[in-house]
């Protein structure tokens, strides 16, 4: 277990990074020391945020000095509270894998050496974990598959995903929200919007979420995404 | 309520004010203005609290109210005009009822403000009325549109004048160590330093690239590093090695290496430099970053102690005459 860092983001920012590369345990740690540091309730601290390898803690400058939140993190740093940090709510969301809705499904699960039935197994028949959210609002980095999906993007960006695509890179899955190209591969569709600005929750994600997707047909998946009462037929559940 | 008419409109003016922070972990960045001291300028100039405004990109459009208003320019230097009288820039001026106020290109800088005494009252999206136009909040404004805004409470306020911090001119900015600072080595560092920089045509909210005539400015070994938590004014270094200064609506998290982030006091100088403006790094100490720390509380409060009424010059005053200039006589037996 590598020592975290303490760096400067901003001057009124303190990045604390766990590893320099992304793995399960360093991002399991920034998201419970997250977590951790939220209810400590620093005063000063304004923003807590984690990412993929790494926590940053806003403050404000005119109620706590860099210096003296520093020693506050290391202090937190050197008590590290991994108990009750686990998933606290766990996502079940209908996910379509027939061709139309999953044109490079064979093609990924060639690069990971299985069939496509087995590629859509491994991934209904997993519990993945929401490690960070990015690139656009809401959108979650969903992780990790086994090893052998550690398969590279493809250079040749897609220039279009539509929205709720699941892609997949490097043992990670999205549920893609972002009007943007892309070099992640389209194995399956879901109907679940992740950002929705306009309603009280927009976001229907926090970092640390268990999701666990369930295949439906194509037909089902069309119906689903006509339907207003429901976002793609997505449920949550409190673990507990 | 008051009202503003958008006669027409230059491309890609938005409503901005100081954005919606705390949604990092989910994903969207702050945004808000890209020239955050116009917004508080505007604030001290017209004696009212932060309100959004129009933040024109370059060029701006014809605009009236159907209300009296005080309105304020501040940001880059706009060319304007209330019916056939020039607008100076960084003053309460009177917009009245029906009025044409044109607002021209830039001559100075690039993200201009027009900030109305009421305010802009459009709904306020997880609380703030700010365009974020890569998250889907808010869009374009588009000519043929009316945007309600608050009352001003009282447009006969004497007008009021701000002395801005120059910052169109690009020059030297100062630049904190971030968290891949030392994933640099160090003369490439240094030859950062030494580089005199051109801002690019390509540039928008989003942030600004920076063209020079040199190698690019990579990583030792090329390699690849993890994508991480980033903030407006940290300079990135893309795939081809060329520095690109991340602006209010950047993304949260990214992949290019960051060799250090621009002080929030001096990021108004990089979003106001227009295409073809020198620019030159230099790195400061953590603790002289720290030192320049200043809340927009903070920021606004001096402001307001620097706006100065304006005397008018008599022979400026083309109807003079239908001005009253005394009241209150009396014959002097009823007292």
């Amino acid at each position: 277990m590598t020592k975290p860092e303490i760096c400067p983001l901003g001057v009124d920012g303190i990045l604390v990074r766990f590893a320099r590369s992304l793995s399960e345990d360093a991002n399991t740690r920034a998201i419970a020391f997250a977590t951790q540091l939220k209810s400590a309730d620093i005063k000063g601290v304004v923003e807590v945020a984690s990412s993929l390898i790494s926590v940053r803690v806003g403050f404000d400058p005119a109620l706590i000095t860099r210096q003296a939140l520093a020693q506050t993190l290391s202090e937190q740093l050197a008590q590290p509270k991994m108990t009750g940090t686990g998933p606290r709510r766990l996502w079940q969301i209908p996910v379509a894998f027939g061709t139309d809705h999953a044109p490079q499904l064979a093609e990924a699960a060639a690069m990971a050496g299985v069939t496509p039935d087995q590629a859509a197994a491994e991934i209904t028949g997993q519990r993945l974990r929401v490690i960070a959210l990015g690139f656009a609002p809401g959108q979650p980095y969903l992780g990790m598959l086994p090893p052998h999906w550690d398969i590279a993007r493809q250079s040749d960006l897609t220039p279009q995903m539509p929205n709720g695509a699941l892609v997949a890179a490097v043992r990670q899955l999205i549920i893609f929200a972002a009007d943007a190209p892309t070099g992640w591969r389209h194995i399956g569709q879901t109907a679940f919007r992740v950002y929705q600005p306009d309603t009280p929750a927009p976001f229907a994600f926090q970092p640390g979420d268990a999701v666990q997707f369930c295949a439906v047909g194509d037909a089902e998946l069309t119906s689903l995404k006509d339907r207003s009462d429901t976002n793609g037929g997505a449920q949550v559940s409190v673990i507990t | 309520m008051p009202n503003l008419i958008i006669h027409s409109i230059g491309p890609g003016v938005t409503i901005q004010d100081l954005g919606r922070p705390g949604w990092t972990a989910q994903g969207l960045s702050t945004g808000g203005a890209a020239d955050r001291l116009a917004i508080l300028e505007a604030a001290a100039i017209l004696d009212i609290p932060i309100q959004a405004g129009i933040e024109m990109m370059g060029f701006g459009g014809v605009f009236s109210v159907d209300s009296d208003m005080r309105i304020t320019l501040t940001g880059a230097q706009m060319q304007a005009s209330i019916d056939a009288t020039p607008v100076p820039q960084n003053t309460s001026v009177l917009l009245r009822a029906g009025q044409k106020l044109t607002i021209g290109g830039a001559k100075q800088g690039v993200f201009g403000y027009l900030t109305f005494a009421g305010g802009i009252d459009t709904p306020s999206i997880m609380g703030s009325r700010a365009a974020h136009l890569t998250a889907g909040i808010g869009g374009v404004l588009q000519a043929g549109m009316s945007l309600p805004l608050g009352k001003d409470t009282d447009p006969l306020t004497p007008p009021m004048r701000l002395t801005p911090t120059d910052r169109c001119a690009g020059g030297t900015v100062r630049v904190m160590p971030g968290p891949q600072t030392d994933f640099f080595d160090p003369a490439t560092l240094a030859r950062f330093a030494a580089t005199t920089f051109t801002r690019s045509p390509r540039g928008n909210r989003q942030g600004v690239r920076l063209d020079y005539d040199d190698i690019p400015f990579g990583l030792s070994g090329g390699r690849n590093i993890t994508s991480d938590l980033i903030v407006p004014g940290d300079i990135q270094m893309t795939g081809d090695g060329v520095p690109y200064v991340l602006l209010a609506e950047c993304q949260t998290i990214g992949g290019y290496p960051r060799i250090g982030s621009v002080l929030p006091a001096d990021l108004p100088r990089i979003a106001q430099a227009a295409p073809g403006t020198k620019l030159r790094f230099n790195f400061v100490t953590l603790q002289e970053a720290d030192a320049t720390a200043v809340s927009d509380k903070a920021t606004l409060a001096a402001l307001r102690t620097q706006t100065t009424p304006i005397i008018r010059d008599p022979h400026d005053i083309a109807d003079l005459l239908s001005y009253q200039l005394i009241s209150g006589v009396t014959a002097g037996d009823d007292l």
